[in-house]
């Protein structure tokens, strides 16, 4: 391995440390950036665009869900097929692809972290196990914890200390990264088929989903977690359902984080951004969604924008993949997970002759465009859910080319133009726009960036992105082009993408939290588990926290309690 | 006297218990055995502990006979394992899995020995 | 002594994981809260003595490194190797063996061929509205059993997770539920049904359409008796299902294995669909093995496909029917077979044995069996979950780790494939100079 390299003539773009396009030498020692070299490996970018390694908020990669998908979609397992090489193993998929293929795919667009989103604490294991045969990528995995009964119990009563020694003991016990929330209380209420808006009473635990919010959130503020609540909420890809995002987004306005980040990170927003009563006055409410979040600092979001085509959907939002399970009349998996969530899968194909898809595909854009501060911004498909990952250099050329919207528009249901404001935004971002939504912003928002991701300051990880393109460049194709094969990706200072091709396999890392709680509240919550336990799971409480096996390259961030 | 019936196959208890022991006289009673009905016990003239002889399209083999209540005429029972699989078809009919029940079988009582694994492993060799 | 708790069972598909263990001198003395079948697996059995190489017709014992050199080049040599078996092991051996396919070229495929591959195929057909054991504890006050009998196959099914197990809406466990089984037979688990259907061997699939008919709303279009079971039995069923807040279908190789099976397994979820419109249900597959599904969950993601996949071309192909092991078996096609942690010798059909028998054949096992009979390379191993420690997958997917309750000389199944891909490599490595 090289120790040393010197990453010479690019045009750095590193928005955390506020370097805008700057011609400037990044030196890498021994995996992590320095001020400078002495006998290093020199690599010359000549001229081309450079980036931090890309860190991507959300994208479902590896659990039991995923892999459902993939075991019952062989005919999106035969799209990606690829053969062995010397180096790489096999690959195969395209909207579920193999765990080597997520590893080599990410690789070759320039990213070098990933955060699967939705780990049931019961699998988590499997998680873990995927996790770990994803090549390269350093990864992590947010556990679901705002339907289990242990949450709506503590939300019940009103124990938020309790409910924080919980979600303490729940992240520790599952090597998970933060909070995260999928339709709280719906899901639940999808074990006997039925479903939450924001205020109706989860059956049989009288608390309401927005309850729940709060009482999270509350709760993830206990400690100096790196990350806000991760947040799904209710009414997901129903119309009209804005008004229930915006009310979500109050429900925490006056918690104070712990450190200057939002107290909830809104994830996949274009799934909540919808306007109209019913699938036929359908129309987008991206501005209202972004006038909220311009005016406002305690909420980030991810834009879960649509890419065309066929692909597969997955959440742990059960009675929402059942709602479009019954519009398609395609396969149908459910899987719900006892004491503490549930989960979802059915094929979809985004159709821009389609005029809600194509409403749906607007929206995303809208949002990147229509919200002023990049850094409140990720870019993300919700992987597979509005498409693949594989996507993203589509999106990124979008963003930053008005006039490719404008043909894409010209060829899309005429919807576009009466229910989106998408053709009149003339906004265009540029490359370092791009850096801040793909890696700055993201990175900060995980607060990944004090644990070396998302920047190229002194003292960060080696991981950087050259793309074959010049910062002059407004061509989109041109622009797609590069950002689907990075000239060079290096991971750790190891160049692992070199012309697009991927040329070593380094094992990714597990990024996971250890919250820090007063042991008193946790004994005094630990009683009313293990009841749990004895009483309703169907493992014991010995099996079930994740052995250290399963994460053996283990990065451990601690939140100690904030007194 | 020979008697029409369909053959399945499948677990019990014994069966399982000897799962790692399948080389034994334990596995062998518990096995090589074939469970059926009083009424087809009758109809081909066999005692509990008698030979019967089940022969199908692809094969023919020698088990005991034990008789049994819950089934109904005409249905017959042997353990999965070597047994039961001598006399079942490879054909998946494309779909990767051979029929293990409801096969078309017929019974009768002999005198022959029922043969014991590597009797019956030496058939195919 | 030493009493271990919370053992995990290496047995079914049920994984039971709160089994007491004594041990003493290094071996189970007592096994406490496990089946009959899962108790028997934990006290042991008589094992494979040594590695083993067969010669002029009979098995000479030698060195590990000797049997793994020989099954190296066995499996170096051969056109077109299958490597079967792997549901009585744990993942990180299942992650080798996909290794070692990629590495030769072979078609890697479990029991689930012969168990619930039909399943398999049913759900890439329609999916499958499930969820885990724990659910169907707390929630099922509807319970079928369909071409399954979990008294003999599933000792602790009915305890842990379903009839008789207490859960939070259902404290009264069994007074709170009711119990369905539909067999061509009635055995001890239909003897304590509230309801049992007896259906004609092969007819599950009329049944099946005609509840699916009822349960759409066209009970008028259902003949008077359908498979040997009356429509009044079906509407009551029906009914049953309709009116249970929650329910759940548990099927197994009786519908897997008998005439329609993948076809059987389709009408079964559609079934449950169909009931899903009035209520909450679900529907499972009894697995076998305690680690089938398991390896299913690593084939898939590793390969894209869970089963039955070659790869022969350097990517994975999948397609059952042909690279499904009866059928490479049937056609004669393989030329050399590794068979782990399970015993085709037994339950292959005759006729698929036939060739198996006759190719030289790896057996990994800790115990001898049918296989070893016509085995040529045989290669002892650790029991795992009583010897060895590694990951499992239970029938509703929820991965647990088995433990390691005593010391072994013999190497992990692990071991041995991690070593057999070593030399394996070696020598692709000579034959590249
Ligand atoms: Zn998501």
């Amino acid at each position: 391995m090289v120790e040393e390299l010197l990453i010479k003539n690019g045009v750095v773009y590193d928005p955390i440390n506020g370097v805008k396009g700057e011609k400037k030498d990044i030196c890498i020692r021994n995996g992590k950036i320095v001020e400078e070299v002495k006998n290093p490996k020199v690599i010359d970018a000549g001229g081309r665009v450079v980036m931090p390694g890309g860190v991507d908020i959300h994208a479902h990669i590896a659990g039991g869900k995923v892999n459902s998908g993939r075991l019952f979609r062989p005919e999106d397992g035969r799209k990606g097929l690829k053969a062995k090489t010397k180096l790489c193993r096999p690959e195969s998929g395209y909207s579920v692809p193999n765990t080597f293929a997520v590893g080599y795919r990410y690789a070759r667009m320039g990213y070098t972290f990933v955060m699967e989103p939705a780990m049931p604490p019961l699998a988590a294991r499997h998680t873990h196990e995927e996790l770990v045969d994803i090549p390269i990528l350093d990864n992590a995995a947010l556990p679901l914890i705002d339907n289990n009964w242990m949450t709506l119990e503590y939300v019940k009563s009103g124990d938020i200390d309790l409910l924080a020694a919980y979600i303490a003991w729940i992240i520790k016990a599952t090597k998970g990264y933060g909070v995260k929330v999928v339709n709280p209380g719906g899901t639940e209420a999808w074990a006997w088929a039925k479903n939450c808006d924001l205020n109706d009473a989860v059956p049989y635990f009288d608390v309401t989903p927005a309850d729940i919010v709060k009482g999270l959130a509350e709760a993830n503020e206990r400690f100096e977690m790196p990350h806000s609540i991760h947040v799904h909420g209710n009414m997901l890809g129903h119309p009209g359902n804005y008004e229930v995002t915006l009310k979500t987004y109050d429900l925490v306005k006056g918690i104070t984080p712990y450190r200057d980040r939002p107290v909830l990170h809104s994830t996949h927003t274009q799934f909540f951004s919808y306007g109209g009563t019913t699938w036929r006055d359908f129309e987008s409410k991206a501005r209202a969604i972004a006038d909220y979040v311009n005016a406002n600092e305690h909420v980030s979001i991810d834009l879960g924008s649509v890419i065309l085509g066929d692909t597969t959907t997955m959440t742990a939002d059960g009675p929402m993949e059942y709602s479009l399970y019954q519009i398609t009349g395609r396969k149908w998996t459910n899987h719900d997970v006892e004491l503490e969530t549930g989960s979802g899968i059915t094929p979809f194909m985004y159709s821009g002759k389609v005029g809600v898809h194509t409403i749906q595909w607007a929206i995303g854009l809208e949002l990147a465009l229509l919200t002023r501060d990049p850094w409140k911004i990720a870019l993300t498909s919700d992987h597979p859910n509005a498409g693949p990952f594989i996507g993203y250099p589509i999106l990124i050329s979008m963003l930053m080319s008005k006039k490719r919207r404008d043909e894409s528009a010209e060829e899309m249901h005429s919807s576009i133009f009466d229910r989106t404001e998408l053709p009149s935004i003339d906004r265009e971002y540029d490359f370092y726009e791009i850096a801040i939504i793909t890696r700055a912003m993201t990175a900060r928002t995980l607060g990944l960036h004090e644990h070396g991701k998302g920047h190229l300051g002194v003292g960060a990880d080696g991981d950087v992105a050259i793309y074959d393109i010049s910062p002059e460049e407004r061509d989109a194709g041109k622009i797609q082009k590069a950002f689907l094969n990075a000239k060079y990706t290096i991971k750790g200072g190891e160049i692992v993408v070199k012309d697009g091709e991927v040329v070593s396999t380094p094992e990714g890392r597990t990024f996971f939290v250890t919250p820090e709680c007063d042991p008193k509240l946790t004994d005094e919550m630990m009683t009313k588990l293990k009841e749990m336990f004895t009483n309703y799971y169907s493992v014991s409480f010995a099996n079930y926290p994740v052995q250290d096996a399963y994460v053996p390259n283990p990065y451990e961030i601690r939140a100690p309690w904030r007194s | 006297m020979g008697a029409k019936v369909k053959l399945i196959s499948g677990r019990t208890v014994a069966q399982g218990q000897n799962l790692d022991n399948k080389l034994s006289e334990e596995y062998f009673k518990a096995v090589a055995l074939c469970e059926l009905s009083a009424e087809d016990m009758e109809k081909i003239g066999a005692s509990p502990g008698d030979n019967v002889k089940v022969r199908t399209e692809y094969g023919e083999v020698v088990v005991k006979a034990k008789q049994s209540t819950g089934y109904p005429e005409g249905v017959i029972f042997i353990p999965m394992g070597p047994w039961a699989n001598a006399v079942t078809s490879g054909n998946t009919k494309g779909a990767g899995m051979p029929q293990y029940k409801g096969i078309d079988a017929e019974i009768e009582k002999t005198d022959e020995p029922v043969l014991n694994i590597k009797e019956l492993m030496k058939r195919y060799m | 002594m030493v009493e271990i708790t919370d053992v995990v069972c290496p047995l079914c598909g049920c994984v039971c994981d709160d089994i007491v263990v004594e041990v003493e001198d290094n071996r189970v003395t007592k096994v406490r809260g496990a089946c009959a079948v899962g108790k028997s697996k934990l006290m042991g059995h008589g094992r494979i003595k040594s590695p083993a190489i067969r010669v002029n017709g009979a098995l000479k014992e030698c060195s590990y490194d000797e049997a793994i050199k020989k099954a190296a080049e066995i499996l170096a040599g051969a056109r077109r190797p299958l490597l079967y078996g792997w549901s009585s092991t744990v993942c990180e051996a299942t992650k080798l063996g996909v290794c070692l396919a990629e590495e030769i070229g072979a078609v890697i495929d479990n029991t689930a061929s012969v168990c619930h591959g039909p399943s398999v195929l049913a759900i890439q057909d329609v999916g499958l509205p499930s969820c885990t054991l724990g659910e169907v504890k707390n929630r099922a006050s509807l319970i079928i059993y369909w071409g399954a009998n979990p008294t003999a196959a599933h000792g602790n099914h009915m305890k842990r997770y379903s009839y008789i197990a207490k859960g939070y809406f259902l404290p009264g466990g069994k007074k709170d539920k009711k119990l369905v089984v539909v067999d061509v037979r009635e055995t001890k688990t239909a003897k304590m049904a509230d309801k049992f259907i007896q259906v004609e061997p092969g007819k599950d699939y009329l049944v099946l359409s005609a509840l699916r008919a009822v349960l759409y709303g066209h009970e008028d279009v259902v003949p008077d008796n359908v498979g040997g079971v009356s429509k009044e039995d079906i509407l009551e069923v029906a009914n049953m299902m309709k009116e249970a807040p929650f329910g759940i279908i548990f099927f197994g190789m009786g519908v897997t294995q008998s005439r329609g099976r993948h076809n059987n397994i389709i009408n079964a979820i559609q079934v449950t669909r169909a009931a899903h419109t009035h209520t909450k249900f679900n529907i499972m597959p009894m697995r076998g093995h305690y680690n089938v599904t398991g390896f299913n969950q690593v084939c898939t993601w590793e390969t894209g496909f869970p089963f039955a996949v070659d790869l022969s071309r350097g990517f994975a192909w999948y397609n059952p029917g042909e690279t499904s092991s009866t059928d490479l078996l049937i056609r004669r096609e393989c030329d050399a077979a590794l068979i782990i942690a399970s015993d085709p010798g037994a339950h292959f059909p005759g006729e698929s044995i036939k060739h198996l028998s006759k190719i030289p054949v790896i057996q990994i096992d800790p115990f001898a069996n049918p296989t070893t009979e016509f085995a040529d390379v045989v290669i002892p191993t650790a029991v795992s979950g009583v010897e060895a420690e590694g990951s499992v997958y239970r029938m509703d997917g929820i991965p647990l780790r088995l433990r390691k309750l005593v010391d072994t000389d013999y190497l992990s199944d692990e071991e041995v494939i991690q070593a057999i891909l070593e030399e394996v490599r070696a020598i692709k490595s000579k034959e590249g100079e």
